[in-house]
């Protein structure tokens, strides 16, 4: 009883969007219905994409040691770390969403702050793929000047970020990030 | 691209299996748990994307992004692509067809750029991870820059 309470705690927004999906497909049934059919086809697609994602995480979690991210990502790693991250990131597949647990893998470790930052930025504007599908649907040229500004983007946004960070805040993020896997 | 991904997990826990069974179940074991951990949001965040989704069609947001529309529209854009949440492979036909629609070339870029830097509808996850502050500002920067964006866009196409 008492771990079926703690399980519709940890899931009442999602109780709440279905019965609120619910009730627009008694008010509105070919809305809700379409709203029902893009959240089967997400789930569906979130599905595909997402396990080897989460395997990937736990086997980086396992095996990479926190000297070696502390080395290659962490305060001192420089432009080396930058590039993993932009590689890492760039090298994704998948939503934004499915990036914050292994940006907190990447946290536990010891990965720097603003490192971790690019590699969201990276993540969320210069996957490689979606670049390739970009140049296809709005021109080359659209993409590569969107791609250069975005590069400067992403690291003027993660160092400001983690400028405007105090140290108890950051500490914070670190200790938040023990917790999570 | 997922292909890969799978191919590139698979080979990596073959590797790892051979290497120590125990760690590869710890590997799996932590993977399953981080996954648990925030599928509540997941599910959630999958809800609201489909309710959003289907009340806002590609014709509406035409309607809103002309060329002509100006900075009004560059906004538009910027908060449409903001709370939405639309996978790369729909964002980028839909953003081809909108330019064709009539929509201008700053728009879509503000557009394009806060559907992938910002997300209003994730940000309860992101704050799991990386507390208010940090989720706040890393939002409200990466808008900023999408306008920039779509101003340089505008000079630049």
């Amino acid at each position: 009883m008492e771990k079926l309470k703690i399980l519709i705690k940890r899931y009442r927004l999602f109780i709440v969007m279905l019965i609120i999906n619910s009730v627009i497909l008694m008010i509105n049934p070919s809305l809700g219905a379409k709203s029902f059919s893009i959240t089967w086809q997400n789930t569906l697609e979130m599905l595909a994409v997402i396990p080897p994602i989460f395997i990937l995480l736990g086997l980086l979690d396992v095996w990479v040691k926190r000297e070696v991210m502390i080395k290659y990502m962490g305060d001192d790693s420089g432009l080396i770390g930058i590039l993993i991250a932009f590689f890492l990131g760039s090298a994704a597949a998948g939503p934004l969403y499915a990036a914050f647990p292994v940006a907190g893998v990447l946290l536990k470790k010891g990965s720097r702050l603003s490192n971790v930052f690019i590699f969201l930025g990276a993540w969320s504007t210069t996957k490689i793929p979606l670049l390739l599908f970009e140049a296809s649907a709005m021109g080359t040229r659209f993409m590569l000047i969107r791609l250069i500004l975005d590069l400067f983007g992403i690291l003027i946004i993660a160092y400001a970020t983690e400028k405007l960070l105090s140290q108890s805040q950051k500490e914070e993020i670190y200790l938040a990030a023990q917790e999570q896997i | 691209m997922t292909q890969i991904f799978y191919l590139l997990s698979i080979t990596a826990l073959i590797v790892s299996f051979f290497k120590s069974k125990e760690k590869t179940m710890l590997a799996l074991k932590k993977a399953w748990k981080s996954f648990e951990n925030i599928m509540p949001q997941f599910l959630a965040i999958i809800f609201i994307i489909g309710i959003m989704l289907s009340i806002l069609t590609p014709d509406q947001i035409s309607q809103f992004l002309g060329s002509e529309s100006g900075w009004i529209g560059v906004i538009i854009a910027a908060v449409i692509g903001s709370i939405t949440l639309i996978p790369g492979f729909v964002a980028f036909p839909l953003a081809a067809a909108l330019l064709k629609s009539g929509a201008g070339y700053m728009q879509i870029a503000a557009f394009v750029s806060t559907l992938m830097m910002v997300g209003i509808v994730t940000i309860p996850v992101e704050i799991k991870y990386f507390g208010k502050r940090a989720t706040i500002i890393r939002n409200v920067l990466a808008f900023i820059f999408s306008l920039i964006v779509a101003a340089l866009m505008g000079v630049l196409i």
